[in-house]
């Protein structure tokens, strides 16, 4: 059994990481609960009886308000005052102050914080970073304990899931925020899952607004869907708990095969393994389904074959993307449930042709299977896309980033930071260009029909 | 005659424990002499009088193995031997060179023990079988090394590989590299190497079977089923009317595929060049049953007679079904799909993509271009064959 350990870092990553506690205490329980086989504590937490569970996870925060939430709160239990670590001024949503100020100040600190939680596995194979990209600690300090998982543990693969904020954020400083932590992400980082704010937003409003419909035959049972937090130790829901729920789902889903069994394991290294095939373009969209649950239980074949169709629709990415038309450079699926190898051979064997793949590599595709489902389906399925449609979110990035670097307004902040320098600005901004580039190299080969590379011939 | 398994990785292990299931259960059915003959041949009493399976388990998660050897505990019949698994806590990441350059020599001392304590429980040794995948990371690079250390171990044994050959599509991206540098070595390894298609395995259980929901456990029990089939006793021309027969001894790119035809235009009228075949009779009749069409000279290449290149084994016993028919055959039924994964991972290769999680382990681009060329050469030689 290996294990992972989970970095949450600022009030986003905290926020993110106590709701993704929450329901893997939850699954845990109901797994146990219904004695499908006994779980000796997981991928993600310490052996014992639930109320003995200790956290694998490093909290950080520069701020103590949503830290000390979670300490008066239900999972206060799972969490040791050694895991944590805050501050009382805040980063003031600047990533120099985050990455520069803080990162040198506490870096004693996490690296001791990160080894004690390594010491706890006995074969670490993961590290989870969940952090913001438009606040300062999360995408500064965030971003600084990225490099320091990189240094002090080379070997162990590191996952981010970074939040990304919307247009109309209010921390007018988020462009510059995301764009230096974008530079950090792609040097650093084994995999990137990119989750944009807009797209939990819509997603909320969505299955709300269908619960609500109350059409006979279509009705939505909310304590079913992703975004509820129904049968977790928390009771009461706070603002962003269903936002949060969904970002929770997509590790849940992510860690199952570490945590249960089944027929195809995927191991978390496989990921990467499978997904990048070049270094810097590891930034893989990942889509949920099912998110809108209907509360008939029809034909289940047809429903099943619906939960694939789904994962490729737009309205199921958590990226503001369309998959479909864009270009897929890998792809895996990782399915909990009932679900048998044909199944899934039969939904890629019909939803290929509607799928544009890179020319080398048409048959992209990595696939994992958990027996254990989610609380509350029979089964689920996560896509990760490495898949070229992050590009427009990218180039808007850089846009709304480039409207603010033109005027130098609130650089002065930046620069005021130890350490900080200008060039730091134009740097980042070079090395999202040249990675937009590299993806924009790639689409221009979609629809292409590349000639097969000549092969060696042999003299006879 | 003894054969002393090594099973490796998810797949490896799966059907290495079907495939033992299969044969105990057979041997239990069958006459005494064939029954103590298969014994022999898989299994080894231990001094409370339990059949032990000649196996050695390795793969690097735990998972895989635990359910295998509790699986065959919960048998009663047999079981596998107590210390003769190996697993570690983390895979090989589907990454061939992770387990070729990383794993494997790590894990050599042990494996190397754990086989050389198996061979010696053997009064007489007829070969080494190593059962694995070629697409994932622990099967293929693990297999490979092992593959490797047996051979300098054991120079003069027979070795034979059984390989798992995935499906097109769908389950490890980079199999086409990881297959590439499997056979591109053991080629150079191995004495034989039986291969099974997943694609084909999964046709016979849709198309021949009829099973609705074809799970994994469903694909493992028809290869471990044909599997068994080759190495259960059997009669051959030179064996006098004994079962004890070395079972293993064919010639490279073997093809056991019952009852299945391929397409038949490949290269002009000559559709499938055999160099070897073996028909494997069992069951009612076997003693007259008309084989003739299988020594006609049109199936054969031209340099080599079909009584030469046609082999008979029969087996009166009946193998699971009142009559049973196995081929191997060492012909071009392989080209195809072989042609297919060379050039798509020559294709992926032209980009470069994927080659730096290889150069990370020690896995250099000429490397891959040594296995490109000599599988290349394979292929030349199969078609050259009609």
């Amino acid at each position: 059994m290996t294990q992972s350990v989970v970095v949450q870092v600022g009030q986003c990553g905290n926020q993110v990481g106590c709701r993704f506690w929450d329901l893997a205490l939850r699954e845990h329980a109901h797994v146990n609960k219904v004695s499908l086989f006994t779980s000796d504590g997981g991928a993600c937490g310490v052996g014992g009886r639930i109320q003995h569970l200790k956290a694998r996870a490093v909290l950080v925060d520069m701020e103590e308000g949503v830290v000390n939430k979670i300490l008066q709160g239900a999972l206060r239990e799972v969490f040791d005052s050694s895991q944590l670590l805050t501050d009382v001024s805040g980063s003031g949503n600047n990533w120099a102050v985050g990455h520069m100020m803080y990162g040198t100040a506490y870096r004693e600190q996490i690296v001791d914080k990160l080894r004690k939680a390594a010491e706890h596995c006995d074969c670490l194979q993961c590290f989870f970073l969940i952090h913001s990209m438009g606040g300062g600690t999360g995408s500064g300090l965030g971003t600084r304990v990225l490099n320091l998982l990189k240094e002090e543990f080379p070997d162990v693969c590191r996952i981010v899931t970074a939040i990304y904020p919307s247009v109309e954020d209010d921390v007018i400083t988020s462009p510059y925020n995301s764009i230096l932590a974008m530079r950090e992400l792609t040097e650093h980082a084994d995999c990137v899952l990119p989750v944009e704010n807009q797209s939990l937003v819509e997603i909320v409003n969505k299955i709300k607004h269908m619960s609500n419909d109350g059409k006979p035959g279509s009705v939505i049972k909310r304590d079913s869907t992703v975004i509820s937090g129904q049968g977790g130790l928390s009771r009461t829901e706070k603002p962003f708990d269903a936002m949060n729920n969904i970002v929770a789902n997509l590790l849940l889903n992510i860690t199952s095969s570490a945590r249960f069994e089944g027929s195809l394991n995927m191991d978390l290294n496989e990921i990467s393994m499978n997904l990048v095939p070049f270094p810097r373009l590891h930034y893989l969209v990942p889509s949920l389904t099912p998110l809108y649950t209907l509360a008939d239980v029809s034909i289940p074949s047809r429903r099943l074959d619906q939960m694939f169709s789904d994962a490729f629709s737009k309205d199921h990415q958590l990226i503001q993307a369309d998959p479909k038309h864009s270009l897929y450079l890998a792809c895996a699926l990782i399915v909990r449930g009932n679900v048998q190898v044909s199944d899934l051979r039969r939904n890629i064997e019909r939803l290929k042709p509607s799928l544009p793949f890179v020319s080398w590599n048409q048959e992209g595709w990595k696939t994992g299977l958990c027996s254990v489902p989610p609380v509350g389906h029979c089964h689920s399925l996560l896509a990760l896309a490495n898949n070229t449609c992050v590009k427009p979110t990218f180039m808007e990035l850089r846009q709304r980033f480039t409207k603010l670097y033109r005027k130098k307004a609130h650089l002065h902040h930046y620069l005021h930071v130890d350490g900080m320098e200008q060039s730091f600005f134009s740097e980042a901004v070079n090395s999202l260009s040249s990675l937009i580039e590299e993806y924009h190299h790639l689409d221009a080969t979609k629809g292409r029909l590349l000639p097969d590379a000549p092969r060696f011939g042999i003299a006879s | 005659m003894s054969v002393v398994n090594v099973q490796l990785g998810q797949c490896g292990n799966q059907v290495g424990h079907e495939l033992f299931d299969i044969l105990c259960s057979d041997a239990q059915e069958g006459k005494k002499e064939y029954s103590t003959v298969s014994r022999e041949r898989f299994f080894h009493r231990t001094s409370h009088g339990e059949l032990e399976a000649r196996a050695v388990l390795v793969d690097m998660e735990p998972k895989v193995i635990r359910q295998s050897l509790s699986k065959a505990a919960k048998t009663g019949r047999w079981r596998y031997g107590e210390g003769s698994h190996f697993s570690q806590k983390q895979g090989s990441g589907n990454n061939w060179a992770n387990g070729f350059c990383v794993h494997g020599p790590r894990l050599r001392d042990v494996v190397e023990e754990m086989v050389r304590r198996e061979v010696e429980r053997c009064d007489r040794l007829s070969g080494l079988m190593v059962i694995m995948s070629v697409a994932g990371g622990t099967g293929s690079g693990v297999g490979t090394y092992v593959t490797q250390c047996l051979r300098d171990t054991y120079p003069k044994s027979f070795i034979v590989n059984h390989l798992t050959w995935p499906y097109g599509t769908g389950e490890v991206i980079v199999q086409n590299y990881n297959s590439v540098l499997t056979l591109a070595h053991l080629y150079k390894l191995s004495d034989g190497i039986l291969v099974h298609e997943n694609d084909m395995v999964h046709r016979i259980c849709s198309q021949l079977l009829n099973i609705k929901h074809i799970s994994f456990c469903d694909v493992n029990s028809v290869i471990a089923q044909q599997l068994a089939s080759i190495l259960q006793p059997a009669l051959t021309a030179d064996s006098h009317g004994v079962y004890s027969r070395n079972p293993l001894g064919i010639d490279w790119q073997v093809h056991p595929c019952a009852g299945l035809e391929r397409p038949r235009s490949l290269t002009g009228p000559s559709f499938n060049t055999s160099l070897a075949n073996l028909l494997i009779l069992r069951g009612k009749d076997v003693f007259s049953a008309e084989t003739g069409g299988f020594e006609d000279p049109a199936l054969y290449t031209s340099w080599l007679l079909p009584e030469a290149a046609f082999n008979l084994w029969k087996s009166p016993m009946p193998f699971k079904y009142e009559k049973s028919a196995t081929l191997v055959s060492n012909s071009q039924a392989l080209l195809r799909p072989l042609d297919n994964m060379v050039g798509k991972a020559w294709n992926m290769f032209a980009s470069r993509a994927y080659v730096h999680q290889y150069v990370k382990f020690g896995i250099s681009e000429e490397d891959f271009l040594d296995s490109f060329t000599s599988l290349e050469q394979v292929i030349s030689s199969y078609s050259q064959l009609g």
